[in-house]
């Protein structure tokens, strides 16, 4: 092979060109270009683009209640998924650790949910909130059931949680599980034996040593619920009355339905620091929790 | 301490368990079983099961969704992605991961910064780059768009995984004569197998699901995926169960196999995925 072929400059583009590329032209420029649009009139279609300062940043914070809205309805949605999810997702992943006859179905069946889209998912619970529910209703009269689920601001709200929460569940369990296996069963055994009820063997010996799999779980089902579009896109289209309009949602209205572009990328903007706060502070709480064995 | 025997205590939890996943599988029941009903009897019978086994509704939602065609599109756009992914990423991280040089510590970072990077804080100027560079409207332009968005985290991945890969391999085959390229396709690429396994599919399960990058990026109706699809059925067939439940099935059907055959590296890449992420 020719010497200049096996060069250290050529080597270096050979090997990282490809992904610097794509990277370049698909996460970098667009990152800076919205940072540049965010301080702009840009309407998605005129060339014409002026600057105006911090205009956009000042309408979000003092003249959007749209926004506002979005960003209340995220946190609340967020928390309650979060919370919701990585309990429930840690449950299941504690019994199924068990030695249980059924366990490797079970583990397939709880994953299930999760390899569907949330488009698809906001779909089929559509059908399951407005027509299975009520049927089950009409046949057992539980008042649950006979709710009005996607009518309502209060309803929609939990429609949405009950469903993300189906389909994380089952994500975090796996990850759950993984981090139980690595609890030594002998030290569950020896607190055992020195009386520790199971709830304290749960708290004080498993919780400590799983850690890290709460520090991913807490990581992953965070993005998840502040990033979500689809399902609430297709399970209540962010009604009744924009109530369940995510951030994400307000972005996409904003810029493409609305044609306010420099608006949409100032909202973006601040989206992607509200997350990068959200993340940076979870992880080095997490992180400082976790034990060394 | 005595090993746990399986009595009446597991017994009891085990059938609290089942329970529970019935209660997760009870959404599929009814979207199968009324997918089969026509439209009057899936409105006053929702929860028995359907008195024939009639495949009307499946024709239609086949005809409608144009599924062959949403199927393929679905198919190339998640598959050339995954294909693209792993080649780059992965001669990427090598290079970064043996040779250190400042520059490529900066390039390392620069790739994991990225991941936390949601999608929609880039959607908007994205659209804008593709109208520039003419990738919207076309399967490579989606295809390069998710290679993009998909390598800083495939990078992570194998980066992580090739510190495991012991460097006399390598040597040995310089030794050989062989050249840097040789090196890496004949002999590491080879052992980066399980985590190629990972990528993709991690990356292809994302992929698939998708909605949000192709309803900006691909508006031609004949180059609708199943999630753009099945979207542009349900605005037009409004509240038409019988028809919008077939579709649905036929756009569970594909995945739910693909997840059930892989199973194994399914689970095995979230939990790597995890480890490392």
């Amino acid at each position: 092979m020719k010497r200049w072929l096996t060069s250290q400059p050529m080597q270096q583009s050979v090997f990282l060109g490809p992904a610097l590329l794509v990277y370049a032209i698909i996460m970098m420029l667009p990152f800076l270009l919205g940072i540049y649009y965010s301080f702009s009139d840009w309407n998605g279609v005129s060339s014409q683009i002026n600057g105006v300062g911090l205009q956009n940043y000042k309408t979000i914070l003092t003249d959007d209640p749209d926004f506002g809205r979005s960003l209340w309805f995220t946190a609340r949605f967020t928390v309650t998924v979060v919370l919701l999810s990585n309990v429930i997702g840690f449950l299941i992943a504690y019994v199924l650790s068990k030695p249980l006859k059924s366990r490797n179905v079970l583990r397939t069946i709880f994953f299930m949910p999760n390899v569907l889209g949330g488009l698809l998912l906001g779909f089929i619970w559509q059908f399951i909130f407005t027509r299975s529910f009520s049927a089950i209703g009409q046949a057992t009269d539980i008042g649950f059931f006979n709710l009005f689920w996607l009518g309502t601001e209060n309803t929609a709200f939990w429609g949405l949680v009950i469903v993300s929460v189906w389909q994380g569940a089952g994500y975090l369990m796996v990850i759950y599980i993984a981090g139980l296996t690595n609890v030594p069963s002998d030290l569950m055994e020896a607190a055992a034996i020195d009386g520790a009820s199971g709830l304290q063997v749960l708290r004080h010996i498993v919780l400590p040593l799983i850690m890290p799999a709460v520090t991913i779980c807490l990581f992953l089902s965070i993005s998840w619920a502040f990033k979500s579009f689809d399902l609430n896109f297709s399970l209540t289209q962010g009604g009744p009355y924009k109530s369940t309009e995510s951030v994400a949602m307000n972005i996409y209205f904003e810029a493409f339905k609305s044609n306010r572009y420099g608006l949409g990328t100032a909202k973006a903007v601040i989206f992607f620091v509200i997350v990068t706060i959200i993340t940076m502070i979870q992880v080095s709480i997490t992180k400082k929790k976790e034990v060394e064995m | 301490m005595k090993k746990q025997s399986y009595g009446m205590k597991w017994l009891s939890v085990e059938v609290v368990v089942i329970l529970v996943g019935l209660l997760f599988l009870a959404p599929f029941y009814f979207v199968l079983t009324n997918s089969f009903k026509g439209f009057a009897e899936l409105l006053v019978d929702t929860s028995g099961l359907p008195k024939s086994l009639s495949w009307d509704n499946y024709a239609r939602a086949w005809e409608v969704l144009n599924f062959p065609r949403a199927f393929l599109n679905s198919l190339l756009i998640t598959l050339f992605s995954a294909l693209c992914m792993v080649v780059a990423a992965s001669m990427a991280a090598y290079r970064l991961l043996r040779h250190p040089s400042r520059i490529n510590r900066v390039l390392f970072s620069l790739f994991v910064a990225a991941m936390v990077v949601p999608f929609q804080a880039i959607m908007i100027p994205l659209v804008q780059v593709g109208n520039w560079l003419q990738f919207l409207n076309s399967i490579p332009g989606i295809i390069f768009c998710y290679t993009g968005l998909g390598v800083s985290f495939s990078i992570f991945l194998y980066h992580g995984f090739m510190k495991s890969i012991p460097l006399e391999v390598e040597e040995a085959a310089v030794m050989d004569g062989c050249n840097p390229y040789g090196i890496f396709w004949r002999i590491v690429f080879p052992l980066l197998k399980p985590m190629t396994i990972t990528v993709i599919v991690l990356q292809s399960l994302w992929m698939w699901n998708d909605f949000l990058l192709p309803l900006l990026v691909l508006q031609k109706p004949e180059l609708q995926t199943i999630q753009l699809a099945t979207n542009t059925l349900f605005g037009q067939y409004l509240k038409q169960w019988d028809l919008a439940l077939a579709a649905l099935v036929m756009g569970i059907v594909p995945i739910l196999t693909f997840f059930l055959v892989l199973q194994k590296h399914v689970i095995q890449g979230i939990t790597a995925g995890a480890v490392k992420g």
